[in-house]
């Protein structure tokens, strides 16, 4: 586990040092404070600290005096200097008398932020620095990414041998499959870890809503932007970027995206300014990308620039194996979430289970055990609590007419018969419903 | 001991009764009771006209001493911009592990981005302020998990980023809080 990071806050207003101390513990940091140059020093003597934060306009022995012999005794602690009245000169000064950085008060609770991630991710690259390399690379923060198969531990290795480069990674799978999480699992183990992850839901937003939410405006842009606004490619400087459903973009937006990927900087809309950021992009999808560029669909030249990793996350029907432990993680986090004691499952009831063949992967897994937590009799979970008969579960086909036949009568039943939900669940219009209903004499189930 | 409420307290006019659409989530989260509630204080006392802007410090000292207890968690929630000296704005801030905290809806609105209103987003960020703010209450610090609601978050748009839930890290330490509370 990583080490707490201590700060040393040094400034002569109590209302300054108190409303630091109190920002920065509710960040987790160590945090102690001095109220002027001399007690600091003696601090800094007995104690260690990663991050000094102090005030350059102090009375007795300045900012600029306490960072010299500061570097002199720890040649290597980090310094930021803070004051309310900024000079082009003092800054200047502080730089070159080895601050790490130089903020003007008050700050913009975003730039503190940043400041302290950079801070922090400067200790974190000295520390590596200091021990040995080729140690073995745990991953951090997993635990959402449940499972022991072979098929599970394959993505794992993956995630880990992707997570420190910068490499853009393409997420493929079927939809409930936890793409997100994997996304989310590279992130918080690279070095990009202490800047933000960015999600846009790409399929979600309109054509000119996507581009206002990547790349930000300018106030003015349009009817009702009365500020200028930072982009999503803004945030995620220095961070990653996550596009869910990338393949739902538009043939323009993939032309915006291709440039922006190339030379990592983009202009508001309605502004003139260049901005630059540096952000990795992972990408998810449930579609053939392949196939769409192939078709047409999908620019080719973006998909070899997304595509430098892929990662291809298995659906539930691949990885059975798992069902029984990813069961008792949604079990505790269910009942842990309705304040209830944890539940058991009947054996009868978790082997229905893995022979279902959830369509909807691990997230109708989790809504299945919800529900069953809901409606059950809060010891265990048994089989009339879970929303699958016994000739729901998957029996074996021979013919494709036999196989259609069950599915369409399954999404009938999911959707209590309602015709317009369950067409464009099956993704076809309704009139071909119907006749799929005639065709295979299906009817409603009391 | 596990708190035998949750008090939400509004102070000036919000237009509309949020708080009874976050109310049942706020529960469900803390599995405690929450009531909501109308508090009255002479917010002028509190504004700084250098900054044009509200003492978030004094407030949240002022909230405690008149309306917090130590049988419950209180939380004021507001409708003006706070600050506190060192920065420029706050969305809120709490005691940790303390008896109250407070939450800003001010800088929560679309409108005040150059966006079409969107009383759904509001009402959800400020969900996830209260239950935030709420959760320093109970002791928990900012996690780095991206999307749990313990996640700090320095501009609007990084709250839409969070859920207005706790990760199963944090989530485990405010059962565990429960648990040491109660012995």
């Amino acid at each position: 586990m990583a080490k707490k990071i201590s700060i040393l806050i040094v400034d002569d207003e109590r209302s300054v040092r108190e409303s630091l101390c109190s920002w920065f513990i509710e960040d987790g940091y160590r945090v102690v404070s001095a109220e002027d140059a001399k007690k600091a020093l003696s601090l800094i003597e007995s104690e260690t600290f990663d991050i000094v934060l102090a005030d350059i306009k102090m009375p007795g022995m300045d900012g600029l005096e306490m960072l010299k012999r500061i570097k002199t005794i720890r040649k290597e602690a980090i310094v930021i200097m803070m004051t309310a009245f900024a000079t082009v000169d003092t800054a200047v000064q502080a730089l070159k008398d080895g601050a790490f950085d130089y903020v003007t008060k008050p700050f913009d609770p975003d730039d503190l932020s940043h400041l302290i991630r950079n801070a922090s991710r400067q200790i974190s690259l000295m520390e590596e620095n200091e021990v040995l390399r080729d140690k073995v690379v745990s991953l951090e923060n997993v635990e959402d990414l449940i499972g022991e198969s072979k098929a599970m531990q394959q993505v794992l290795l993956e995630i880990e041998s992707v997570a420190q480069s910068s490499a853009s990674v393409i997420i493929t799978g079927e939809s409930g499959t936890g793409k997100e999480l994997v996304a989310r699992a590279i992130h918080v183990n690279s070095p990009r870890k202490f800047f933000p992850l960015v999600s846009v839901h790409c399929g979600a937003l309109s054509e000119s809503l996507l581009e206002s939410e990547l790349f930000g405006h300018e106030k003015g842009a349009f009817t009702g932007a009365v500020y200028n606004r930072k982009g999503r490619f803004e945030m995620a400087d220095n961070g990653t970027i996550f596009l869910d459903e990338i393949a739902t973009i538009s043939t323009k937006m993939q032309v915006e995206l291709l440039r922006v990927l190339e030379t990592k900087s983009f202009v508001r809309v309605g502004g003139n300014k260049e901005i630059k950021s540096d952000f990795r992009v992972i990408c998810a999808t449930n579609r053939d990308l392949k196939t769409m560029v192939d078709n047409g669909a999908f620019r080719e030249d973006l998909f070899y620039r997304l595509n430098v990793v892929n990662i291809r996350v298995p659906p539930l029907r691949e990885r059975t194996e798992d069902i029984p432990l990813l069961t008792e993680y949604f079990i505790k986090k269910y009942c842990s979430t309705m304040n209830r004691p944890v539940m058991s499952i009947e054996p009868a009831a978790l082997s229905r289970l893995a022979e279902f063949p959830f369509p909807g992967n691990i997230r109708e897994l989790e809504n299945m055990i919800e529900r069953a937590i809901v409606v059950g009799n809060g010891k265990k979970i048994c089989l009339k609590d879970l929303p699958i008969e016994k000739n729901k579960s998957m029996p074996s086909f021979e013919s494709l007419n036999e196989l259609e036949k069950h599915h369409v009568l399954q999404i009938l039943d999911k959707y209590n018969w309602n015709i317009s939900v369950s067409a464009k669940a099956l993704k076809i219009d309704r009139v071909t419903l119907y006749n799929k209903i005639k065709k295979y004499n299906l009817k409603q189930s009391n | 001991m596990k708190p035998e409420s949750i008090k939400l307290i509004s102070f000036g006019y919000f237009g509309r009764d949020f708080l009874a659409e976050i109310i049942h989530d706020v529960e469900r989260e803390f599995s405690v009771p929450v009531k909501t509630q109308e508090g009255y204080l002479d917010l002028s006392e509190y504004f700084e006209p250098a900054r044009k802007q509200y003492d978030g410090n004094k407030l949240l000292e002022e909230i405690g001493r008149r309306f917090a207890s130590d049988k419950s968690k209180t939380l004021g929630i507001l409708n003006v911009d706070l600050y506190i000296p060192i920065l420029t704005f706050i969305f809120g801030q709490a005691y940790l592990n303390g008896r109250c905290g407070i939450a800003s809806a001010y800088r929560l609105k679309n409108e005040r981005y150059g966006l079409e209103a969107d009383e759904k987003v509001f009402v959800d960020r400020l969900r996830k302020e209260v239950i935030h703010e709420l959760g320093h209450t109970f002791g928990l610090i900012h996690c780095q998990n991206p999307v749990c609601v313990m996640r700090s978050s320095t501009y609007v748009e990084d709250i839409d980023q969070k859920n207005w839930s706790f990760c199963s890290k944090c989530r485990k330490k405010l059962d565990i809080s429960f648990v040491a509370e109660s012995l």
